[in-house]
């Protein structure tokens, strides 16, 4: 049974190669042999699924979430945006997970071992269920640039990590998401295994002074595009497609 | 891609990172944050099927166990029926499974665990041929720049995976064996043992779905 509704190849294009050297740990973490290329079947076009009473009430909430002796130090900042799929259409009730460093650069993180301190108010991480057409939202503070060892002074831009479901496992996707105007940007060696700028760029979320709260809170907006759906008129129905 | 037939490009990937535990295991990373961790738990007590545990080592090109790595299960019940609409089988479908697992490899010996149930045979593509049962596993950690999909089949289906249509396309015999998990016994509990190559002479066949 050929499945209805199965993806849009993926243009690897618009994505990083395995190997990049500038990225050190890829070398050895990069298969070196050609995907094998799968037509979907029934394991490809599932995937999980999550309802919206799975979540407590305050999991897109970064500045409440971990809350203990008061909220967090940092820029309070809205990111928002819209999931949808290679087709234009919105992607509903889909799972959109979220993590980051804290306003210092410093990730609540056994490993992570920066001098700048754990804020004992942020945990750092959040989740929600996209609404009907497709939108999230959640409130953070923004996170700090941080240092990492890579080359002996490389830094990361200021940004945010993202996790995505969509409708099927093939779709499944984990990003990072930048800030609009963070020097940073241009010379980051994470960003840059994306060969193409323009993919770049569509992963700097500009500033959104109009969803911004006024004497509370500035606003960035980020769309997320998924796989689309392939239609596939004479291998499943002639018509209703 | 042709920009003037209206697609949209896909966002790019990124790598999950060396703190991927945060967002998605916040316990692995060492805290506790939400109520209900989505994915450490994927069998009741009443799930139907045989009672099996996956586990094994993420081994990058010189053979070094990954320790941060990200592991995620998809798979379909015991009588081989995924959760999901868009799988209108006749089977049985379970609705307290969701089929969904995810775990993260140890920070000091590299081994996951993932405790599950023996998924059915699903039907294939062509819908003549039942695919053997498998499990549809995903990767991402620092280092991996895009998720990493593959599929691991059971050593104790022999017959049904030499029919697999899947296991079939791939031209290497030899290659074919990188997604096929032994199974043995310890301590009364059934064990799959699935390590994933990343690279080199047993790199594993990962999947362009």
């Amino acid at each position: 049974m050929v499945p209805q509704n199965e993806f849009i190849q993926r243009d690897r294009a618009q994505h990083p190669p395995a190997l990049t050297p500038d990225y050190k740990t890829s070398v050895l973490r990069s298969p070196r042999l050609p995907l094998w290329s799968l037509q979907n079947s029934l394991s490809e076009v599932t995937g999980p699924l999550f309802r919206l009473k799975e979540l407590g009430p305050l999991d897109h909430d970064l500045i409440l979430n971990y809350a203990k002796t008061g909220e967090p130090i940092g820029e309070r900042t809205i990111v928002h945006g819209r999931v949808l799929d290679g087709n234009g259409r919105g992607v509903p009730n889909t799972l959109v997970e979220v993590w980051q460093a804290n306003a210092g650069g410093r990730y609540r993180h056994q490993n992570d071992t920066y001098l700048a301190p754990i804020d004992p108010n942020f945990g750092g991480c959040g989740r929600m269920i996209t609404d009907q057409e497709g939108y999230y939202a959640f409130r953070t503070v923004k996170p700090g640039a941080y240092p990492f060892r890579n080359h002996v002074n490389s830094w990361r831009p200021a940004h945010i990590h993202f996790s995505l479901f969509g409708s099927g496992f093939a779709q499944r996707l984990i990003t990072q998401m930048y800030f609009e105007g963070d020097p940073l940007i241009p010379i980051d060696s994470i960003l840059g295994t994306i060969p193409d700028p323009a993919a770049r760029q569509r992963l700097v979320a500009p500033l959104d002074l109009n969803a911004a709260i006024p004497i509370d809170s500035l606003a960035y907006r980020f769309d997320i595009v998924l796989r689309g759906t392939r239609s596939t008129v004479f291998e499943n129905k002639l018509q209703g497609n | 891609m042709n920009g003037k037939l209206d697609y949209l490009p896909e966002t790019p990937s990124q790598t999950a990172g060396p703190y991927v535990h945060i967002g998605l295991i916040p316990q692995q990373a060492g805290f506790e944050i939400f109520e209900n961790p989505l994915g450490n738990v994927i069998t009741g007590r009443n799930t139907p099927g045989e009672r099996i545990c996956i586990e094994g080592r993420v081994l990058d090109g010189l053979g070094a166990p990954c320790r941060d790595v990200l592991v995620e299960l998809w798979q379909a019940n015991a009588a081989g029926r995924y959760n999901h609409p868009a799988d209108t089988q006749n089977k049985a479908l379970d609705h307290g499974f969701r089929g969904w697992a995810r775990t993260g490899t140890d920070f000091v010996t590299g081994l996951y665990t993932i405790r599950t149930i023996k998924p059915g045979s699903v039907v294939g593509r062509k819908g003549r041929k039942a695919m053997a049962p498998h499990v549809n596993f995903w990767l991402a950690s620092r280092g991996i720049n895009i998720g990493l999909a593959t599929r691991m089949y059971f050593g104790d289906e022999e017959a049904a995976n030499f029919d697999d249509p899947v296991l079939n396309i791939i031209e290497q015999p030899e290659r074919r064996k990188t997604l096929v998990a032994p199974r043995s016994e310890r301590d009364g509990a059934i064990i799959y043992t699935f390590d994933i190559h990343l690279q080199g002479d047993r790199e594993t066949v990962f999947f362009d779905v």
